[in-house]
């Protein structure tokens, strides 16, 4: 009884410290609204100096989502550009992989505490709108000449920067899926090495012959990026999986059944893929290993490919059934709202700048990602690199038939739900028809609230 | 006579009870205080946001009281989600703390590199979840995996452990008795060195076989080691979740989703708080429960040295 009487005494005495707490935090978060709306010392200390004229401090998130040292370039490329504005300092934070990248920027503006740029995946956009998070860029676009600057940006990759007429973001490091074949297995199969599979019933034909000897044919990954993968498919049977306005999907059309079915069959039918579900990183270095002899993945793996292959390789378009595609992929640039309108400012300088012309051509041969402006495969550097190595323009080559990535409101389980079912039919569970008609059942629920 | 009205007697008490223990409660309150603010306080929120819509199709969060729970129970994936926790701690748990104590024992008793045999059975516990998972990746990569490689030699191929909706929960298990029993075997040493030599001697005196010895004098008297390391495993198997972001993402078809994942998926993938937050007072919930049963249940058998 005793020990209950302190026990409750020394709670309420702990309630009142926490709420002393509460209200102190508070009346700091109020000083800040009305201040610059960060928080954060450095912030504050570095927007009082910005009013004095002097240095405007940017925090600049980005993710690494492909081999290679990629943390180095990009804090040259930051450095590059403090050298040219030296009013602005730029504080590059690696924040991980794109999905440790968006928990900690929407933690962030949860908190009213955003990054002031950022890199994140281009299907975040709907995400970010429904948070209120960013801005739109087209009064910067307009001074740098509107539609002129823009048309340089391949417009694939401007689909996910762009809802309702105005644009949210601006490309970055973006990619295509593309087909990675091995012309030494090619050669032992008794197929033409210059001539990879252009079509649905090639890619089968192929697939089955170059399979056998505890070898596949064929590998397509699925952890993590089922959705993406099962987007080629839709796209080269016709249409793609979502409308443009993020707010319907289309996943249970007889096309993508089709599509579905066939990648279902080249495992269980065929015996020309391994069953089951196959994960994202183990494709390339059972591709790199010779265990298969052709593979589905990101361009973005092209220079760890280059690097890393002990055969001759080629790569090409993923094969055709009605026509060519491929979705895009890949991280775009984002400035945020509850930020100084002076860090925006500073904040568009820099997102110009690390897409400029000559750094998005240095970026592409750098990472295997495709240069996001048509005027970087203009440069002296590019057509070099070219050709010394033209699997290079594939990918860019591929982008004429390329579209939006999946994005929607509700992002994040409309792509479960889909990734899901893709699996459930990929592992015997459900009939591919069956598994899209779950899969377009669920998806119109959760996108219920957002279609009022 | 004089009447003592029941409101003094409490605060004197109370007085003399602080008088004992105050110096105690004093030394206790900078933990007090943390625990407070960083346990009960952000329970307190998660239980009342568990209560609203807080997703993004809601600017602000809006009070729906028991909706949260009412869709977890018919979510499909909640309940699978739930019936793997439970495979997964059936599987884990007996058979973990099974390998411990026997490892434990065989550490305790082999004659030459004790040493080395210790610190090869505790190694696994010393490597991060994310470095065993990585490894573990490769253990279970078909064709060149090692796990494959064995299989080979008996004629069997093709095993995808971490793409068949029927393996994966087996093949994580095996990982996580691998990674844990060494932890758990540390306290059975300890609990060993504690059982007094005179029991053994006695025994040894006496002529009892070594089985039995072990039935009525080791096992008994481990059983306060045993309460406690089976509520360490038990809530491990609900608290863990690392293995799973590297190896499967929960896929299949979530046949290796656990709650934590789940949670962290709602919460940081889905964007839905509230969801989020009324499975993380399920998870609460078990977890009492689970603690609750061992220490009433379980605890008034043990017989304590």
């Amino acid at each position: 009884m005793r020990k209950v009487n302190v026990m409750v005494m020394t709670a309420t005495l702990g309630m009142s410290v926490l709420a002393g707490c509460g209200s102190n935090t508070n009346t700091n978060n109020n000083n800040n609204d009305t201040g610059n709306g960060n928080s954060n010392a450095a912030g504050e200390a570095a927007a009082a100096a910005a009013d004095n004229g002097a240095k405007t401090e940017l925090t600049y998130y980005y993710p690494i989502a492909v081999g290679g040292p990629l943390t180095a370039t990009i804090e040259a490329m930051t450095a590059d550009f403090m050298k040219e504005n030296p009013d602005i300092v730029v504080k590059p934070v690696y924040t991980g992989s794109y999905a440790d990248t968006a928990v900690k920027t929407q933690a962030g503006v949860q908190a009213k505490q955003p990054p002031d740029v950022a890199v994140l995946q281009s299907t975040e956009l709907f995400s970010l709108l429904d948070m209120d998070a960013i801005i739109p860029l087209d009064d910067f676009i307009a001074q740098e000449g509107g539609d002129t600057y823009l048309s340089d940006f391949y417009p694939a990759f401007m689909e996910n920067s762009q809802t309702e007429g105005k644009t949210y973001s601006i490309p970055f490091q973006r990619s295509t899926i593309v087909l990675y074949y091995n012309k030494d297995r090619f050669k032992a199969a008794g197929l033409d090495p210059e001539k990879p599979p252009a079509t649905w019933a090639e890619m089968q034909e192929y697939a089955v012959k170059l399979a056998g000897d505890g070898k596949w044919g064929l590998e397509i990954p699925v952890t993590g990026y089922a959705y993406w993968m099962l987007q080629t498919f839709a796209l080269q049977n016709g249409n793609n999986l979502m409308t443009p306005d993020g707010k319907k999907v289309m996943f249970n059309t007889p096309e993508n059944v089709e599509g579905l079915q066939y990648w279902v069959d080249l495992a269980a039918k065929h015996k020309a893929m391994p069953g089951g579900v196959t994960d994202w990183s183990t494709v390339p270095s059972d591709f790199l290993e010779g265990k298969t002899a052709m593979m589905y993945h990101t361009t973005g793996n092209l220079t760890n490919v280059k690097k890393n292959a002990s055969f001759d390789f080629g790569v090409s378009f993923l094969p055709a059934q009605k026509q060519y595609g491929s979705p895009t992929g890949g991280g775009n640039f984002y400035i945020f709202k509850d930020i100084d309108k002076k860090k925006q400012e500073a904040a568009w300088k820099f997102v110009k700048f690390m897409t400029e012309t000559e750094r998005a051509a240095q970026w592409s041969m750098d990472t295997g990602y495709v240069a996001v402006k048509k005027s970087a495969y203009e440069t002296e550097r590019m057509k070099a690199y070219a050709a010394e190595f033209p699997a290079a323009l594939i990918a860019r080559d591929q982008l004429e038939h390329a579209a939006a990535e999946l994005s929607t409101h509700n992002n994040g389980r409309i792509v479960k739900i889909l990734s899901d079912s893709v699996q459930a039919a990929l592992t015997n569970e459900l009939t591919p028809a069956e598994a899209l008609q779950k899969a377009q059942d669920e998806a119109d629920q959760a996108l219920a609230s957002f279609n009022k | 006579m004089k009447r003592t009205r029941p409101w003094l007697l409490l605060i004197s008490k109370m007085k003399a009870s602080l008088r004992r223990n105050g110096f105690a409660w004093l030394l206790l309150l900078p933990s007090l205080l943390f625990l407070l603010l960083f346990t009960f306080y952000p329970i307190l929120l998660t239980l009342r946001l568990s209560l609203f819509q807080a997703d993004l199709s809601a600017p602000e969060p809006v009070f729906t009281g028991l909706d949260n729970y009412r869709t977890m129970f018919q979510d499909e994936v909640f309940h699978k989600v739930m019936s793997n926790n439970v495979l997964f701690a059936l599987g884990t748990v007996p058979l973990g703390i099974a390998l411990a104590l026997l490892m434990a024992v065989f550490a305790n008793k082999a004659l030459h590199g004790r040493g080395f045999m210790r610190s090869a059975f505790f190694y696994p516990t010393l490597i991060p979840m994310i470095a065993v998972a990585n490894i573990w990746l490769f253990i279970y990569t078909p064709e060149y995996g090692f796990m494959s490689r064995v299989l080979s030699w008996f004629g069997v191929n093709d095993i995808n452990w971490l793409g068949t909706p029927g393996l994966v929960m087996w093949a994580m298990i095996l990982m996580i008795i691998w990674k844990e029993a060494g932890f758990f075997m540390i306290f059975y040493l300890a609990g060993l060195q504690n059982i007094s030599k005179e029991l053994y001697e006695a025994a040894h005196v006496d002529g009892v076989s070594r089985f039995t010895v072990f039935r009525r004098i080791t096992f008994p008297l481990l059983m306060p080691t045993t309460l406690f390391v089976s509520i360490v495993a038990l809530t491990n198997a609900y608290k863990l979740v690392d293995h799973l972001m590297i190896m499967t993402r929960g896929g299949p078809n979530n046949s290796s989703n656990l709650l934590l994942y789940y949670i962290y998926e709602t919460a940081f993938s889905f964007w839905d708080q509230g969801m989020a937050s009324a499975l993380t007072v399920v998870m609460i919930a078990v977890l009492l429960l689970i603690a609750a049963v061992q220490f009433f249940g379980l605890d008034r058998r043990i017989h304590y040295n």
